[in-house]
């Protein structure tokens, strides 16, 4: 029988705010343990929640990012359930009544487009941490991430493969990083995913009964997770058996699910609005600011870029891939007034090519987009070949100069002076005459060689240009 | 001095009659020379002796509050830094707060000087101070009855004259029944109207604290120092706090009183009803116009008050689980065993009942048919009043239908001391202020009339009931045995 995959994604991004969605203690990560938890994450007898603002405008931007609809009217509420990271004993949750309604996101997969529909994302607080290691026995509690922020993004069961799903998820990633909204850490868990996998018989329209795959935190695992869960349902019912609605931990080290919890088992969560909140109320003047506020999204800049900067699809993906590259991209073009292509080989070339090689991100790399420029304006003007300029990339790199002083400091102006160029030229022909006899006798390909020795006799400087047309002159 | 208002306290200190130490002292000593009544769960000896030296020092320099040097007690549900917060329950018997009430830190900034902390029921619940883990309270009136409840210990220190006033808290009518049947002044104000921020949960949405003192002109002046919005508390309002002291005098000629039929129906001791029958005559000499009003789904506010308290409750007691501060069992085998035996063992039945109601009451299958069902009810009630209160200026009825009862008479039937609560429940669920003042006495024990007004018009329910204690003298009768 042919089996159709149904899956539906539930990502959680952490919102990048600067104190807990309750409270005013830090959301910053890696600090000791239970430095950053305040009365309120303790949840010590009489504290009350208070509403982080910035939480909401978030939310709400994200909302408008997925064309959905903004609930003007939206409700806290209370998941009940014991856990020792729960100070609680709850977890202020949104569940009837979330801020951000139904919307879609687009995604591409083996070159066409597919629309992703979300059912709703809402707020939440997220628990501390139990640490088993290292307590001779006990747990540890670690209350720093308790209040944390969290915006849960609900997907419709739209995606059909393992592949949609990592396309979404990738997509929903890059969107949040774009909106500011979420630093997209997969790493420290500010981005984190469960997956709602089913099969069908191809061709039937109920659903089949789903088992939900828990807190797969790489684009790689949710790939595998999944395989090898459709892999496992497959079995089960072509083996006449019958796959059951539970929650299901994916082991990375073993690649395979297994059985957390039954349906049966689950908690009833007890949901019911919390008293100690009031429900949000979204004005249109909020909305209509933050729309102000909104940037430019994935999809409409990289057709800008195809259109503004004239590059290909391929380019434009790759540099509006982050919102980050796409502005260190954009400021090299308008500083260095130079050619869009030019300044997008750089880039996408050289550049990326050694962040990725250091690990470092944009806002880490040690050549910013100034001197960057600096560099390609050079390059542009002939001061430097394409060559040269690969070395000053490096000095770049490695030093607080610009390519200027560089160039000057170390003499790496391009000769074009073809006086200069010529004297070269002659002194290596009259060296190799046995090289000159060979290409006069047909063997283009000693040309090369000829250039080869110009260019090491002028340690790279000379233009090469020129060096091209001289030697086609004494050659002749 | 102890029979002093806190008014007139206030006038001896500035004047410089006695300090602030001699003052404190003779409310410690006191307090020790009543201990049988059981009132306090804390007496803050020390530091309260080092807070009114401060106060002397400040009364000699400065304008200040009315409060500077005046000695009070708060509720041990009320978080205290450094002394400790039990309220009422083995649970947090060994709970020393690490930071203060909003209440409390608004007594702290005017100056008060905090004797220690009250008696009440375990976790506020109950209505005659019985469920306390630190044993039963004695009513000043009868030592052989209880005090009410949950803000038992508070209603019979300030009857004792143990303290010049105390803070209470009112979820179903914990501040006007214990105030009501000790024959003091107790007010629950609008919900929203005083913080709860470091205010032990039970029931969010009806928590309120209020003042618990021997006339109204003195509860004007606590809950000036009470009231507020706070950041804090997303439930405070951020409304202007009027002067209450202002308008205590305000003529009544003319005041719309309306009587609930529901009131002064069926199940209403009859010398409780001749007593405020009396009362009501007083302002009707004031020259106010009596009618009969209706509130029809008042009947249902003690289901619906059992549904909505336990649910909410049930959740605000989760995080009382042996973790991280409290009681916790001893040598738990596992993560289970901690849980199971720190709250078997800590909570007290009356907490463990109402735990399993709002829990069941939550549960799937039955969120609708309860907890939904009873928030609509809940918006007939408070409707209920909105056409009242279009009628008449202010309601006025008993507090409770009977005086104050025998210790361990009502321990056995929890629903016929549920039943004790009628005619204060639907004001909480409502949200509006009321007060309960000394009226007179059934069979020898103080009755309270329970004065209800619109939403945020303390103001209005303070002069009326001030005005009441101008012609009458009940409020200033003291039980035998402590004047």
């Amino acid at each position: 029988m042919e089996w159709e995959t149904v899956i539906g994604l539930e990502i959680h991004a952490q919102l990048a705010t600067k104190s807990k969605i309750f409270s005013s203690a830090s959301t910053a990560y890696g600090a000791e343990p239970n430095t950053q938890a305040c009365a309120v994450d303790l949840g010590l007898p009489g504290v009350l929640p208070v509403l982080n603002q910035e939480v909401v405008r978030m939310a709400v931007k994200f909302g408008m990012a997925i064309d959905a609809e903004i609930a003007p009217y939206s409700v806290f509420a209370r998941k009940n359930y014991f856990y020792p990271d729960l100070p609680k004993g709850y977890q202020i949750s949104q569940m009837d009544h979330p801020i951000v309604g139904t919307g879609h996101l687009d995604i591409e997969v083996d070159g066409s487009n597919k629309r992703i529909g979300i059912t709703r994302a809402h707020l939440e607080e997220d628990a501390g941490k139990s640490l088993h290691e290292n307590f001779h026995g006990s747990t540890g509690i670690d209350l720093n991430r308790a209040g944390t922020p969290l915006l849960e993004i609900v997907s419709e069961p739209d995606m059909r493969s393992a592949q949609e799903a990592v396309a979404y998820m990738r997509k929903i990633h890059e969107l949040v990083q774009y909106l500011e909204i979420c630093d997209g850490n997969m790493q420290e868990g500010s981005f984190r995913c469960d997956a709602n996998v089913s099969i069908r018989p191809k061709g039937q329209e109920a659903l089949g009964t789903r088992a939900e795959l828990k807190n797969i935190n790489s684009f790689k695992f949710v790939e595998k997770a999944i395989n090898i869960e459709v892999e496992r349902q497959i079995d089960v019912l072509e083996g006449g058996g019958t796959v059951i609605q539970e929650t299901r931990l994916y082991d990375a080290d073993k690649n395979e699910t297994r059985s957390m919890r039954s349906k049966e088992e689950a908690n009833d969560y007890r949901y019911f609005p919390d008293p100690d909140l009031l429900p949000v109320e979204i004005t249109n003047a909020l909305c209509e600011q933050v729309r102000t506020e909104l940037p430019e999204l994935p999809s409409a800049k990289k057709l800008r870029f195809q259109d503004q900067y004239q590059q290909d699809e391929e380019i434009s993906t790759t540099l509006t891939s982050s919102r980050q590259l796409a502005d260190y991209y954009e400021a090299v073009v308008k500083t260095s007034e130079c050619d869009a292509k030019l300044c997008s080989n750089w880039v996408s070339g050289t550049f990326l090519g050694a962040l990725n090689k250091a690990g470092l991100e944009i806002n880490e790399s040690p050549v910013n987009y100034e001197h960057l420029a600096g560099l390609i304006k050079r390059i542009a003007d002939q001061t430097i070949s394409g060559k040269i300029a690969k070395q000053v990339f490096e000095e770049l790199w490695n030093n607080d100069a610009t390519a200027d002083e560089i160039i000057e400091k170390q003499g790496l102006k391009q000769i074009t002076d073809s006086k200069e160029i010529e004297t070269l030229i002659d002194k290596i022909i009259a060296d190799n005459p046995k090289q000159v006899e060979q290409y006069l006798s047909g063997k283009d390909k000693v040309f090369g060689f000829f250039v080869g020795q110009t260019m090491k006799a002028s340690q790279g400087k000379a233009s090469p240009k020129e060096v091209n047309k001289i030697l086609e002159n004494k050659l002749k | 001095m102890h029979n002093k208002t806190i008014t007139e306290l206030s006038k001896a200190l500035r004047e410089r009659e006695f300090s602030s130490v001699e003052l404190t002292q003779s409310y410690l000593d006191r307090i020790k020379k009543h201990n049988a009544l059981n009132s306090f769960i804390t007496i803050n000896e020390e530091m309260a002796l080092e807070g009114a030296k401060v106060a002397d020092t400040i009364l000699a320099n400065t304008n200040t509050n009315l409060l500077t040097g005046i000695p009070i007690a708060q509720k041990d549900i009320f978080c205290t830094q450094g002394v400790k917060t039990s309220c009422g329950s083995k649970m947090l018997d060994n709970f020393i707060s690490p930071y203060n009430a909003t209440v409390v830190e608004n007594f702290n900034n005017a100056g008060a000087v905090m004797l220690g902390k009250l008696n009440m029921d375990e976790f506020a619940m109950g209505s005659s101070n019985e469920t306390s883990f630190y044993g039963s309270v004695q009513n000043p009136w009868n030592t052989n009855c209880v005090p009410g409840g949950s803000s038992g210990g508070s209603a019979s220190a300030v009857a004792a004259r143990l303290t010049p006033a105390a803070t209470g808290t009112d979820t179903g009518g914990s501040i006007r029944q214990p105030a009501s049947f000790c024959g003091i002044t107790g007010l629950k104000p609008t919900y929203g109207r005083v913080s709860r921020y470091g205010m032990i949960a039970f029931a969010s949405s009806l928590d309120q604290a209020g003042p618990m003192t021997r006339s109204a002109e003195d509860a004007a002046l606590l809950l000036q120092t009470m009231s507020g919005f706070d950041t804090k508390d997303s439930t405070s309002l951020d409304i202007p706090v009027p002067s209450y002291s202002a308008s205590l005098n305000n003529n009544l000629e003319g005041l719309k009183i309306g009587l609930p039929k529901e009131f002064f129906s069926e199940g209403l001791n009859n010398d409780v009803a001749q007593t405020i029958e009396s009362a009501i005559n007083e302002y009707r000499k004031m020259g106010a116009e009596i009618k009969e009003v209706s509130l029809p789904h008042m009947k249902l506010s003690i289901p619906v008050y059992y549904i909505i308290a336990p649910a909410e409750c049930s959740a605000n007691l989760s995080r009382f689980d042996g973790v991280r501060f409290g009681y916790r069992c001893s040598e738990p085998k596992d993560l289970n065993d901690l849980y199971i035996r720190s709250r078997g063992e800590a909570f007290g039945d009356e907490v463990k009942r109402r735990i399993l109601m709002g829990t069941y009451a939550l549960s799937a299958g039955y969120y609708d048919a309860y907890y939904i069902k009873a928030q609509k009810v809940r918006r007939l009630i408070s409707e209920d009043f909105k056409q009242a209160f279009a009628e008449v200026d202010v309601l006025m009825g008993p507090v409770s239908p009977s005086p104050t009862f025998g210790l361990g008479e009502k321990t056995a039937d929890p629903i016929e001391m549920y039943l004790a609560d009628i005619y204060t429940i639907a004001v909480n669920l409502a949200g509006l202020p009321a007060i309960s003042i000394p009226a007179g006495f059934a069979d020898e024990k103080p009755v309270g009339l329970q004065i209800i007004s619109n939403y945020f018009t303390e103001s209005h329910l303070l002069n009326i009931a001030h005005k009441f204690q101008q012609t009458t003298h009940w409020h200033q009768l003291s039980p035998k045995g402590f004047e």
